[in-house]
């Protein structure tokens, strides 16, 4: 239980220090190595509460397929004729205001309401992992119209890029 | 382990990713700062799938990470679009719809 304890307290002081440098870096690369700190963590987060096949997905669709179209992203938008481009606004103050509000706020009702409760608290014999035979049985029965609907969505979202980046051809 | 240590770091990242969608100007790092908040959201998720032992938590979480897939992949395309057409990812100089 203590080791439990002391393996998220670490994950998310190296989390939330990561996060930070993604905001306030200047340097773009910089940002998309650190936001693969934080994807990693939020994937050892998973595996720490069991949800496995998520964590997993996480490693392999986020640091392995959208980190890399970030970093081509970062390559073909480079512009290397004025390297110390402004990447922050000049004024950070209402955007540092509104950050810190919302954080009073959700905090403020996060700890009023589940001030003690314990993660596994509904499970008599403490937290058993979610086995990923349990999450397709779910996904294949109850949740196959909305799976077959955002595998279209997938599709439309992959026509739709290369219609947007496609160079036009004469016209 | 407390369900609050899940929910608080939750809500520590959304805010430090709506900071970032507000103080950046890269387009491209706002992109980040969108998927830092998408996985803000996928810990809540999670953490009370956890809590109600049920799989329904990473059910919805894989439907973000699918949704966010495809939210990246249309977004890097606008961006390089724009980057063609203005020879800069400067979200301020993005003003031809500004009244």
């Amino acid at each position: 239980m203590i080791a439990e304890h002391v393996a998220f307290g670490i994950i998310a002081a190296v989390m939330v220090a990561s996060a930070l440098r993604v905001v306030t870096t200047r340097d773009i690369m910089h940002a998309a190595l650190y936001l693969v700190i934080v994807l990693a963590g939020v994937a050892s987060l998973f595996l720490l509460v069991g949800a496995e096949f998520t964590g997993i997905t996480q490693i392999l669709i986020y640091i392995g397929a959208v980190i890399v179209l970030f970093l081509f992203g970062i390559m073909l938008t480079r512009s290397d004729f004025d390297q110390d481009e402004e990447t922050d606004h000049k004024r950070k103050f209402p955007a540092i205001l509104t950050a810190l509000l919302l954080l009073a706020v959700m905090v403020g009702a996060l700890v009023d309401r589940f001030e003690d409760v314990k993660l596994d608290a509904n499970l008599p014999g403490g937290q058993t992992p979610q086995t990923t035979a349990q999450v397709s049985d779910e996904l294949f029965s109850q949740y196959i119209v909305p799976f077959e609907a955002v595998s279209v969505l997938l599709l439309a979202a992959l026509i739709g890029a290369i219609v947007i980046a496609r160079r036009e051809e004469g016209g | 382990m407390l369900l609050n240590e899940m929910l608080l770091l939750g809500a520590v990242l959304f805010c430090i990713g709506v900071y970032g969608v507000l103080a950046r100007r890269n387009g491209v790092l706002v992109l980040m700062s969108i998927e830092l908040i998408l996985n803000a959201v996928n810990i809540n998720l999670i953490a009370f799938g956890a809590f109600h032992d049920t799989v329904m938590g990473q059910i919805f979480a894989l439907f973000v990470i699918t949704v966010a897939a495809a939210e990246v992949g249309i977004g890097l395309a606008i961006v390089l679009l724009l980057y063609r057409n203005r020879r800069s990812i400067d979200l301020d100089q993005v003003d031809l719809m500004k009244g």
